[in-house]
C-alpha cells in the first residue's frame, strides 16, 4: 500500500480563488496587486487543467478569508486520506470547511486534526510545512507547525515514516524545498535549507536526487506526472528566478511550465500554496 | 586417517542417510549434527544423489555409520514433525551429541598436546566449577593435551556413554536412544582399535568432534557443553543427571509444538528441531523468543543453554521472525515467505506494525486470497471475514473493503498472494523495526527502533533521528545507559557519542544485543569474530554468531529442493487468537517486544553469564576451526589432535568444496592475483561477499593499519584488562590481549585458548582462578568466552559493560577507510577488516582462496579448484609464508579414501605444525580466532558460511597436512584441470553433488558435479574437478600436474581449466616441495 505509486501521480487539483481581500492580512497593507494575483492564479489553474491535464476543482473565493487561496495549508492528502489540518492562525481555521466538503465529495477519507486534538493549545499543522516524497513525510517544525501536529499526521498516515526536520525561523518547509520528481527534491541553496536538507538526508532511509537551485524563490515547484504519463514541472519563470531556470532544464524529458507567482510570494506563498493535488485513481 | 575419513564420510553420509532413512530416532547428538548438516548439506545433498553413494562409503569406513543412521533418523522424523517423534529425537539426539562432543574434545586435546598442561588446569578448574562445564568443554576440546587429556577424555567418554544410556533407559524414549548409543559406542571402539589409538573413547570423541566440526560449530557447541560438563564432573554422575524437559514452542500459525529436550540443551538444538518440523531451510531470519522475569520478550541465544536463559519453570517459547528481510522477494522459498507473512499478520493484528485503513484492507485481502483462494460470491459472506483478524480494531467497513479487494485478486495463487502481501507490508515504515522505550539525555521519552538499516529514534510517532549503521562506530551499554558513538559528519571534526537511558540495565543490554545482532546480520558480510577466550573478559562478549543476511542469501541460492508442501493455517490461528487463546497472546506479546535477546539474568550476572555462554558457544563452535588455526600456526607440533583436526578439516573441505566452490569462484581469480596477506581474509569475506575488487584493496590497506592499531590497543588493553578482570563484572577483561599483543588481532577464540600456547593459557588459568574465587560463575563464563571482544582491541571495552564496534574496524584507520568508500564498500571493508585483523596481526597471512564462479548455464567448468590456501604465517619470527593450499583436495582424499601415504604425510605435517604453532603461537592464535569467527557464523545454516568456514578449516588443515613445516612457499598456478574421476553425478533437475575421489599415489582427483535446476526449468551443471597432487619432496609436481591436466583434458575435452594452483611448501628442516 504504502506508496504503491511514485510521487507525482495525480488526477485532481483543488484550488481556491483569490479573494478581494488578497493581501490584506492582519491589517497589514502589502503592495500586492490583486488583479495580477488573479491573473497569475488563472495561469496556474489553466496550466494544471490544460497542460497537465488534471481535473480542476475550484472552490470559490471567500472575502471573509483573505488567506483562503493558500489551500495547501488546510489539508494534507495522501492516497485517499485527507487530513484536515489546524492552521496556526485562529482566523484561518474556517478555511477548512469548504475544503472538507470537497474532500468528502471526492470520497476521500477525511481525518480531522482539530477533532483529535480538540484543544486550543494543541496541535497545529499547516500543509506548507509538510513535504510528502511519495515514500515518507517530512514535517518542518516551524512557527506554524508543532510536534503535536506532526504526531497527528504520523498517526493519520501510518504507513509512512514521518520525520520532523527543523526549518529556519520565518520560513516554511515548502519555501525551501519541494518535489521535482518521484525521487528528486528541489531545494534552495541557502544555508538554512542546506541545514534542513542535511537533516532530511540523515533521517531518510531512501536516496533522493537533490536539485539545488540558487534562488530561494525557485525552490518551490509543482511536479505532476499527469494522466498522460508526462512529467510536468511548474516553476517560477525566469523573471523571478533567472539563475535557477538552467537548473530546471537539467531535468530531462520534463515539460517545464513557467508559472508566475510573484504576488503570492510577497505574502510568503509559493506555487504549491495554490493547490491540493489528489490522486483518485484506484491504485490496486 | 581413518578417523578423518570417517568424519568426513559421516558428515556427508549423515545428511544423505537422513534423507534416505527417515525413521530412526537413534542418537540425539547425531541427530543434531545431522540436522545441521541436513540444513546445509541437505540442500546440496538433496540435490545430488551421488552423495548417497559417498555416504555409503563413509559408512563402511566409519563407525560413524551409526551416527549417520541417527542423522537419517532425524531427518526422517522431520517430515512427520509429530510431537512424539520429535521428543524421541530430542532425547536421542542429546545423548549422541554428548558422545560426539566428548570425542571432539578428546580429539582436540591430542592435537593440541602442547597446550594441554595449561588447558588441563583450566579443565580442572572447570570441573570444580561444574556449572561451567561448557567452559571446561571448550577448553578440553581446544586444549586437550596429548596423552593425559586423552585419557581423561576417554574416561569421560566412557562414563558419558553409560550415563546417556542410563538416562535413556530411565526415560521412555530411552530405549531407542540407548540402543543407538550402545551400537555407536561399540562401533566407535572398534574404529579406535583399528586406528590403534590408545583409547577408543578418545577416538570416538575425535570422530565426533570431527563430525561436529564439519557439521558446524553449533552442533559441537550444543553437544560439547554437555559432554564437557560431564567430563568435568564425574562421568557417572553426569549420565544420571541427564534430564529431559518438555518445551512448548508456539509456532507462527498459533499451534503448539511440544518438544522434549535435554535440560542442558542449547537454544539451537530446540531451534533446529522447530525448523526441522517446519521444513524450513532459510531459518536465519527466525529465532526463538521467550519471556523473561520482567515479562520482556527475549531472543533465545542459540549458543547457550536454554535452561540458563529461561527463568520460568514452564519452557514456553515462541518461534518468531528475528530479522525481517528488507526485500522478502529475495527469499528463496515460498515457505519462508509464508512464515514471514504469518509473523507480519501477527504484528499487524497486534498493532505492533501500524497500518492505515487502506493498508489493513489490502493486506487482509491478500491474506484471504492466500488462505481461502478466490472469492466465492455464493458462499462467502462478510461473516467469513470476521474470523480473520486483519487489524487491531476491525470495523465492518474495513471488512467490506477487504472483501471488495479480495474479489480483485481472483486467480492469484497463495504464493502470489503472500508475495503481494509482503511487497506491500515491507514498505510500511515500521516494518522490521524493533522498538524499545528509552529516554534521551534530557529525560524525554523516546523510542529506539532497531532495524536493518540502523538505529531509529522516535519521539511519539515521529522519527526525530536516524543513525544508519555506517554512521555508528561503536555500540555500548553501561548500567542502564545505551551509547552509540557516531562517526563525525562531513563538517564535523570529532566523533560524538549519543547516550540513551533505558529503564534498567537489562533493557539496555537487550537493546545493545539487538543492535549487535541486527548490525551483524544486515550490514556485515560475515559475522564478527567472536572475542577470544584466552584472556578473561568481563562484560558481555555477546556477538551474533549466526549467518548474516548475505551469507544466508548465498546459502539460499543453493537450495534446490522441490517446494515443500505446507498447509496454510494462519486463518485458523488468527481465529484462535480472537478467541483469546493463550498461544496467540504469547505471540502478540512477543511481537510487541520481540527485540530483546535473552536477558534472563540480572545485569551483572547476565553480563558475565551471557558473555560466558556466548563465549562458550562460540568456542565450541569455533573449536574445530581454532584447532585448525592452531595447527596452522603451530605447524611444528604434530599430534593426534592435529590429525583429528585434519580430519575435521577434510570433511569441512568436502562440504566447502561442494558448497563453496560455486559461490566463491568468481572471487578466486582476484584473490589469486592479489595474493596479498589481506587476501586470505578476503577469501573468507569473498565467499560471502561477491565484490572482490573493492575488498582486496581495502583489505590490504586495512590490514596493515588494523594490525598496528590492534597491537597497540591490545597492549594497552592487556594491562588494563588484567587489572580489571576481577574487579568489574561488566568490564571486559581482555585476556586475549595479553597473548594477543603478538597477534595484532587480539581476538582469540576459546579454542585458541586451549591451544598449546602456554602463554595464552597461563593468563587464562590465572584469570580463571581468580575469578573462581570471587565470581565463580561469572568468571567461568568469562573464561570460557575468552573469545572476547578483545580482538577488536578496544580498550574501551573495559569501561563499558558491552561494547560493540559495528564497523569491526579495530583501528581508526580502518574506520576512515570505511567512511570514504560507499556503504557497500564499507561493509566489505568491515568484513575484511575483521578477518584481516585476526589473520594479519603479525605475519600477513596469505590466504589464497580460489573460488571459481560457476558458469551458470550448463557450462561445465572443470575446477582446478578452489583451493584456499590460508597462509597463516607467523611472520614475526620467521619468514614464513605458510601456504595452506589444496585444502579441498586433501580433505576429500583423506576422507574418502584412507591412503596410508597421504595419511602419513598429513600426520607428519600435523605434528610439525604443532611445533610451529608453539613458535608462532600468539600470532597464530589470533589469526585463528578470526578464521573461527568466519567459520562460526556459517556453521549452522548458511552454505556460504559453511563454505567459508570450511575453506578456512580446510586451509588450516591443508596447511597442516601439506605444509607442516614452518617455512612454506606457496606457489599458485592456475591451469585447466579437467579430469574424470568417474563421478558424473549430476542429475538434471536436482542439485546433485557427487564426489568421486580417486586416490592415486600422488594425485587425488575430486570431481564434483553440481546440477542445479533453476526456476525457469533451466538446468545448470557445473563439473568441478580438483586434482590435488600431494607429494613430498620426491615428487615432481610439475610433471604430475602436467599429467593430471593432460588426462583431464583427454577425459573432458569440453572442460576448461580454470585454475591451477600449485602450492609449494618448503619446510625449513624437512622437505621442500616445489
Amino acid at each position: 500500500m504504502a506508496s504503491v505509486l511514485p510521487y507525482g501521480c495525480f488526477t485532481h487539483a483543488v484550488v481556491r480563488g483569490i479573494p478581494e481581500t488578497f493581501g490584506k492580512v492582519d491589517n497589514e497593507e502589502t503592495t500586492t496587486d490583486l488583479a495580477k494575483a488573479q491573473r497569475q492564479f488563472g495561469v496556474l489553474t489553466g496550466a494544471l487543467r490544460q497542460k497537465v491535464g488534471l481535473q480542476l476543482i475550484e472552490i470559490p473565493a471567500d472575502p471573509e478569508l483573505p488567506e483562503s487561496w493558500r489551500i495547501e495549508d488546510v489539508a494534507v492528502i495522501q492516497g485517499d486520506t485527507a487530513l484536515i489540518t489546524r492552521p496556526f492562525k485562529q482566523q484561518r481555521r474556517r478555511e477548512a470547511e469548504a475544503v472538507r466538503r470537497v474532500m468528502s465529495e471526492l470520497n476521500l477519507t477525511v481525518v480531522e486534526l482539530g477533532a483529535e486534538e480538540g484543544g486550543s493549545v494543541g496541535a497545529t499543522l499547516e500543509g506548507s510545512d509538510v513535504l510528502f516524497t511519495g515514500r515518507e513525510f517530512f514535517v518542518g517544525i516551524s512557527s506554524h507547525t508543532n510536534h503535536r501536529g506532526a504526531e497527528v499526521l504520523a498517526d493519520t498516515f501510518r504507513d509512512f515514516t514521518v520525520s520532523t526536520v527543523p526549518v529556519c525561523v520565518g520560513t516554511r518547509l515548502k519555501n525551501i524545498c519541494s518535489m521535482g520528481g518521484p525521487d528528486t527534491i528541489i531545494i534552495s541553496n541557502s544555508d538554512g535549507a542546506k541545514k534542513t536538507l542535511r537533516m532530511m538526508e540523515q533521517l531518510t532511509d531512501h536516496h533522493y536526487e537533490v536539485l539545488t537551485v540558487p534562488e530561494g524563490a525557485a525552490a518551490n515547484c509543482v511536479y505532476v506526472r499527469g494522466p498522460s504519463k508526462m512529467d510536468f514541472l511548474l516553476h517560477p519563470p525566469t523573471e523571478e528566478c533567472p539563475d535557477s531556470v538552467p537548473a530546471f532544464q537539467k531535468l530531462t524529458d520534463y515539460t517545464l511550465l513557467p508559472t508566475a507567482c510573484s504576488e503570492a510570494s510577497k505574502l510568503g506563498g509559493h506555487l504549491s500554496s495554490f493547490c491540493l493535488l489528489i490522486n483518485r485513481k484506484p491504485y490496486f | 586417517m581413518t578417523t578423518e575419513v570417517g568424519s568426513e564420510t559421516e558428515v556427508k553420509k549423515e545428511p544423505e542417510k537422513a534423507e534416505e532413512q527417515p525413521a530412526e530416532p537413534e542418537r540425539p547428538a547425531t541427530n543434531q549434527t545431522v540436522e545441521v548438516k541436513v540444513v546445509e548439506v541437505a540442500e546440496q545433498s538433496n540435490e545430488s544423489p551421488a552423495l548417497a553413494t559417498d555416504s555409503a562409503e563413509a559408512k563402511e569406513n566409519q563407525e560413524e555409520a551409526q551416527p549417520a543412521d541417527n542423522a537419517t533418523g532425524p531427518e526422517g522424523e522431520e517430515p512427520p514433525a509429530s510431537p512424539p517423534a520429535s521428543e524421541k529425537k530430542g532425547i536421542s539426539r542429546f545423548l549422541p551429541p554428548w558422545l560426539k562432543r566428548q570425542k571432539s574434545q578428546s580429539v582436540v586435546g591430542p592435537k593440541e598436546s602442547q597446550v594441554t598442561p595449561k588447558e588441563e588446569g583450566g579443565v580442572v578448574l572447570v570441573n570444580g566449577e561444574g556449572e561451567k562445564a561448557e567452559q571446561a568443554e571448550a577448553e578440553q576440546t581446544s586444549s586437550t593435551t596429548a596423552a593425559e587429556p586423552q585419557v581423561e577424555e576417554e574416561q569421560v567418554n566412557g562414563e558419558a556413554d553409560p550415563e546417556q544410556k542410563e538416562e535413556v533407559n530411565s526415560e521412555e524414549h530411552a530405549e531407542n536412544h540407548s540402543t543407538g548409543s550402545a551400537e555407536t559406542q561399540p562401533a566407535k571402539e572398534e574404529k579406535a582399535s583399528e586406528k590403534s589409538q590408545e583409547k577408543s573413547a578418545a577416538e570416538e570423541e575425535k570422530k565426533e568432534t570431527e563430525e561436529g566440526g564439519e557439521e558446524k560449530k553449533d552442533q559441537e557447541e550444543t553437544l560439547k557443553p554437555e559432554g564437557g560438563r560431564y567430563f568435568i564432573k564425574s562421568p557417572l554422575k553426569l549420565t544420571k543427571k541427564v534430564k529431559m524437559v518438555m518445551c512448548h514452542v508456539i509456532m507462527l500459525d498459533g499451534s503448539q509444538f511440544p518438544c522434549e529436550v535435554e535440560k542442558r540443551a542449547k537454544g539451537q538444538y530446540l531451534f533446529f528441531k522447530v525448523c526441522e518440523t517446519l521444513n524450513l531451510l532459510e531459518k536465519d531470519y527466525f529465532g526463538l523468543s521467550y519471556k523473561d522475569n520482567a515479562d520482556q520478550t527475549c531472543w533465545l541465544d542459540p549458543t547457550k543453554e536454554i535452561k540458563r536463559q529461561i527463568c520460568n519453570t514452564s519452557w514456553q517459547l515462541a518461534f518468531n521472525v528475528k530479522f525481517y528481510p528488507p526485500d522478502p522477494s529475495q527469499l528463496t522459498e515460498d515457505i519462508t515467505r509464508y512464515l514471514l507473512c504469518l509473523q507480519l499478520r501477527h504484528d499487524i493484528a497486534s498493532g505492533r506494525l501500524p497500518c492505515s485503513f487502506v493498508t489493513h484492507s489490502l493486506l487482509g485481502s491478500y491474506s484471504l486470497q492466500a488462505e481461502l483462494g478466490d472469492h466465492d460470491p455464493d458462499e462467502q459472506r462478510l461473516d467469513y471475514i470476521s474470523d480473520f483478524q486483519i487489524a487491531p480494531s476491525q470495523t465492518k467497513e474495513m471488512e467490506e473493503k477487504v472483501v471488495e479487494l479480495h474479489k480483485t485478486h481472483r486467480g492469484m495463487t497463495p504464493a502470489q498472494a503472500d508475495t503481494q502481501f509482503l511487497e506491500n507490508a515491507k514498505k510500511l515504515s515500521m516494518y522490521g523495526v524493533d522498538l524499545h522505550h528509552a529516554k534521551d539525555s534530557e529525560g524525554v521519552d523516546i523510542m529506539l527502533g532497531v532495524c536493518a538499516n540502523g538505529l531509529l529514534i522516535y519521539k511519539d510517532r515521529l522519527r526525530i533521528n536516524r543513525f544508519a549503521w555506517p554512521k555508528i562506530l561503536k555500540i555500548s551499554y553501561k548500567r542502564s545507559n545505551f551509547y552509540i558513538k557516531i562517526r563525525p559528519g562531513e563538517t564535523e571534526q570529532f566523533e560524538s557519542t549519543v547516550g540513551f537511558k533505558l529503564p534498567n540495565h537489562r533493557s539496555a543490554k537487550r537493546v545493545w544485543k539487538v543492535c549487535v545482532e541486527n548490525h551483524t546480520f544486515f550490514r556485515l558480510m560475515t559475522p564478527e569474530a567472536p572475542t577470544k577466550a584466552k584472556f578473561l573478559t568481563l562484560g558481555s562478549k555477546f556477538r551474533y554468531s549466526g549467518r548474516t543476511q548475505a551469507q544466508t542469501r548465498q546459502a539460499s541460492t543453493l537450495i534446490d529442493r522441490p517446494a515443500p508442501y505446507f498447509e496454510r493455517t494462519s486463518s485458523k490461528r488468527i481465529s484462535r487468537s480472537l478467541d483469546g487463546a493463550p498461544v496467540i497472546n504469547m505471540i502478540e506479546a512477543q511481537d510487541s517486544a520481540p527485540t530483546s535477546v535473552g536477558n534472563g539474568r540480572e545485569p551483572g550476572l547476565e553480563l558475565s553469564s551471557d558473555s560466558s555462554k556466548s563465549g562458550k558457544l562460540r568456542v565450541q563452535g569455533e573449536n574445530i576451526y581454532v584447532r585448525h588455526s592452531n595447527l596452522m600456526l603451530e605447524d611444528l607440533d604434530k599430534t593426534q589432535e592435529d590429525v583429528l583436526k585434519h580430519q575435521a578439516s577434510t570433511s569441512e573441505l568436502k562440504r566447502s568444496f561442494m558448497e563453496d566452490t560455486p559461490e566463491t569462484r568468481p572471487s578466486q581469480w582476484e584473490k589469486r592475483f592479489t595474493a596479498s596477506p589481506a587476501t586470505s581474509l578476503r577469501l573468507q569475506a569473498q565467499g560471502r561477499s561477491p565484490p572482490p575488487t573493492t575488498q582486496e584493496p581495502l583489505s590490504d590497506l586495512t590490514v596493515d593499519t588494523v594490525s598496528k592499531s590492534s597491537d597497540d590497543k591490545q597492549k594497552s588493553d592487556e594491562t588494563t584488562l588484567q587489572a580489571a578482570e576481577v574487579e568489574i563484572e561488566e568490564m571486559v577483561v581482555v585476556e586475549a590481549i595479553r597473548v594477543a599483543p603478538k597477534g595484532s588481532v587480539t581476538i582469540t577464540t576459546p579454542e585458541v585458548v586451549v591451544t598449546p600456547e602456554t602463554e595464552v593459557k597461563k593468563p587464562e588459568e590465572e584469570v580463571k582462578e581468580e575469578v573462581k574465587e570471587e565470581v565463580k560463575e561469572e568468571v567461568k563464563e568469562e573464561q570460557k568466552r575468552p573469545v572476547s571482544v578483545s580482538s577488536d582491541s578496544h580498550s574501551e571495552s573495559e569501561e563499558e559493560a558491552g561494547e560493540y564496534h559495528p564497523q569491526v574496524t579495530v583501528s581508526t584507520s580502518v574506520e576512515q577507510i570505511k567512511e570514504e568508500p560507499e556503504e557497500e564498500e564499507k561493509e566489505e571493508v568491515d568484513d575484511h577488516e575483521e578477518p584481516e585483523q585476526v589473520a594479519e596481526p603479525e605475519p600477513l597471512p596469505e590466504v589464497e582462496v580460489e573460488t571459481m564462479p560457476s558458469p551458470a548455464v550448463v557450462e561445465e567448468t572443470p575446477m582446478a579448484e578452489p583451493e584456499t590456501a590460508l597462509v597463516v604465517d607467523a611472520p614475526a619470527e620467521e619468514e614464513r609464508t605458510e601456504d595452506i593450499l589444496v585444502t579441498p583436495e586433501e580433505a576429500p582424499n583423506g576422507h574418502a579414501e584412507d591412503q596410508p601415504g597421504l595419511v602419513a604425510v598429513e600426520e607428519e605435517e600435523e605434528e610439525e605444525e604443532p611445533r610451529v604453532n608453539g613458535d608462532v603461537s600468539h600470532a597464530e592464535t589470533e589469526r585463528i580466532p578470526q578464521v573461527i569467527c568466519c567459520s562460526e557464523p556459517p556453521v549452522v545454516k548458511t552454505e556460504m558460511v559453511t563454505i567459508s568456514d570450511t575453506f578456512a578449516a580446510q586451509k588450516t588443515e591443508i596447511a597442516t597436512k601439506e605444509v607442516p613445516i614452518v617455512h612454506t612457499e606457496t606457489k599458485t598456478i592456475t591451469y585447466e584441470a579437467a579430469q574424470l574421476d568417474g563421478s558424473g553425478d549430476g542429475e538434471p533437475g536436482i542439485l546433485m553433488t557427487a564426489q568421486t575421489i580417486t586416490s592415486e599415489s600422488l594425485c587425488t582427483t575430486t570431481t564434483t558435479h553440481i546440477t542445479k535446476t533453476l526456476k525457469g526449468g533451466l538446468s545448470e551443471t557445473r563439473i568441478e574437478k580438483r586434482i590435488v597432487i600431494t607429494g613430498d619432496s620426491d615428487i615432481d609436481h610439475d610433471q604430475a600436474l602436467a599429467q593430471a591436466i593432460k588426462e583431464a583434458k583427454e577425459q573432458h575435452p569440453d572442460m576448461s581449466v580454470t585454475r591451477v594452483v600449485v602450492h609449494k611448501e618448503t619446510e625449513l628442516a624437512e622437505e621442500g616441495e616445489d
